[in-house]
């Protein structure tokens, strides 16, 4: 099953560990983890529920391309790695 | 004489207070992160504190108990315009885009308590230039849609940073139910029903910065900062992006005020608590020389509703000087005797006589974005 991991910085703000999650995309494996954990959604997603301009997301050490809809696929095997962009400061 | 001062910076918000021995830095909390936003709400002694983390979005906390804890509370935001992302499908992202300009909150920018009669009340003004409030100290926030439904809003457009947002918020001690905002860029607009309705209010000012036959359009104001009276909120000062007004009838007409040395142009005013006639300002240059006249750091004081003013330096740098007072860089106490100023070069001035003579409470501060007696 897809395994997602969070940059240590996040973990100032809130805990996250690693964790395994089901689903098809990154949109599925996020709503798993946000079921655990809501405080997370606003630290990733905006208020739209788009990825955060500041926040990058890669599966399998590729950067998404749908940051809209995270409609980008996950297999079973991926790994997902949440990461602050260095365009944040 | 106010013994707390909350100081919002680029990298923490640090509490300084008065002991045996002068001001000092007590401490700091939320050390490297940047607070955009403090306030000590004088009714229930809660502190709330708002965060614009670079990479994760704005953050609200609260403490109870005078910032030895914090807990993080809700943040203003918008509905989603469309399906939350993570219910979405793949078919479903192929569907349409159009909604991508939909809001989000960047920044808590404003953040003022309600009056005494509406306990738990809290407002926030954001980036984007939306006016949120609270009934329960911060665990909701519900927009105010009369204002972000203006058809208005359309004319509105960003000063100093990319999108419009909502920078002072004025309730009145009188009736809470009446509210002035100012926006930079957007006016200014008034409430008497707790902002189910709004109506601007701009009589008077000008736009130097806008095509002539536009200057005195409503929409297009940059107030950088309001301030009210809190003794006689139908006072209010201005100070403008290209000038200082005045209003004495909430806002309805505004008098620009002239000819004061040695600038015009600046971002921070404050006003006596108890004497509307008494403000104070921190000019510079003007926008495009964002620096003291002559690098010589003054706070210009009137006594006599604008009709003439004092430069104020005793105590302030006199050459090679840089910094500049942002909108929410310079405060009074309760008591109108005490002034608290700091820079965005990360200095911090206070004043225990009403500006005659400043002392360098803390320098090398992180960029301070606004401070607060508490």
């Amino acid at each position: 099953m897809p395994q997602i991991r969070f940059t240590a910085n996040l973990q100032r703000h809130l805990e996250v560990p690693e964790l395994i999650v089901t689903g098809d995309t990154v949109a599925e494996a996020f709503q798993q983890v946000f079921l655990g954990n809501p405080r997370l959604r606003s630290y990733l997603l905006d208020d739209q529920g788009s990825v955060r301009q500041h926040v990058a997301v890669f599966v399998d050490a590729k950067l998404i391309a749908d940051r809209t809809h995270l409609s980008d696929a996950v297999k079973p095997d991926s790994e997902i790695y949440v990461v602050q962009a260095l365009s944040g400061g | 004489m106010s013994q707390t001062i909350r100081v919002a910076t680029r990298k923490g918000l640090i509490t300084v207070v008065r002991g045996g021995e002068g001001w000092h830095i007590d401490r700091t909390d939320f050390l490297a992160q940047p607070v955009s936003m403090v306030l000590a709400d004088r009714r229930d002694n809660t502190l709330y504190c708002a965060l614009r983390l670079g990479h994760f979005g704005p953050k609200l906390h609260r403490s109870e108990d005078r910032g030895k804890n914090w807990q993080e509370i809700a943040v203003p935001a918008f509905a989603a315009a469309r399906t939350a992302a993570d219910t979405r499908t793949t078919a479903d992202a192929a569907a349409t885009d159009k909604d991508q300009k939909a809001p989000s909150v960047d920044m808590i920018w404003s953040l003022e308590a309600g009056g005494v009669d509406e306990s738990g009340v809290l407002w926030a003004g954001t980036i984007p230039g939306a006016l949120f409030r609270s009934a329960d100290k911060g665990d909701s926030w519900q927009l105010v849609t009369a204002l972000w439904d203006l058809p208005a809003r359309a004319e509105w457009f960003g000063g100093g940073y990319d999108q419009p947002g909502i920078h002072s918020i004025c309730v009145d001690p009188r009736n809470s139910n009446r509210l002035v905002l100012a926006i930079s860029c957007g006016g200014v607009w008034y409430s008497e029903d707790a902002g189910a309705s709004w109506s601007h209010r701009t009589q008077g000012m000008r736009a130097a910065y806008m095509p002539p036959e536009r200057a005195y359009e409503p929409n297009i104001q940059d107030p950088h900062r309001m301030v009210a009276c809190a003794a006689q909120p139908e006072a209010l000062w201005v100070q403008h992006h290209n000038g200082m007004f005045r209003s004495t009838d909430r806002g309805l007409n505004w008098q620009e005020i002239e000819n004061v040395q040695p600038s015009t142009f600046g971002f921070a005013v404050a006003v006596h608590p108890n004497e509307p006639d008494t403000a104070w300002f921190v000019p510079a240059v003007k926008d495009e020389c964002r620096v003291p006249v002559n690098q010589q750091l003054v706070v210009t004081r009137t006594r006599d509703g604008g009709r003439s003013f004092e430069s104020l330096r005793t105590g302030l740098p006199q050459s090679e000087c840089y910094d500049l007072i942002y909108r929410h860089g310079l405060d009074v106490d309760a008591a109108g005797q005490c002034l608290v100023m700091g820079s965005t070069t990360g200095n911090l001035w206070i004043s225990e006589n009403q500006g005659d003579s400043w002392q360098l409470a803390a320098g090398h501060l992180p960029p301070i974005y606004a401070v607060r007696f508490s």
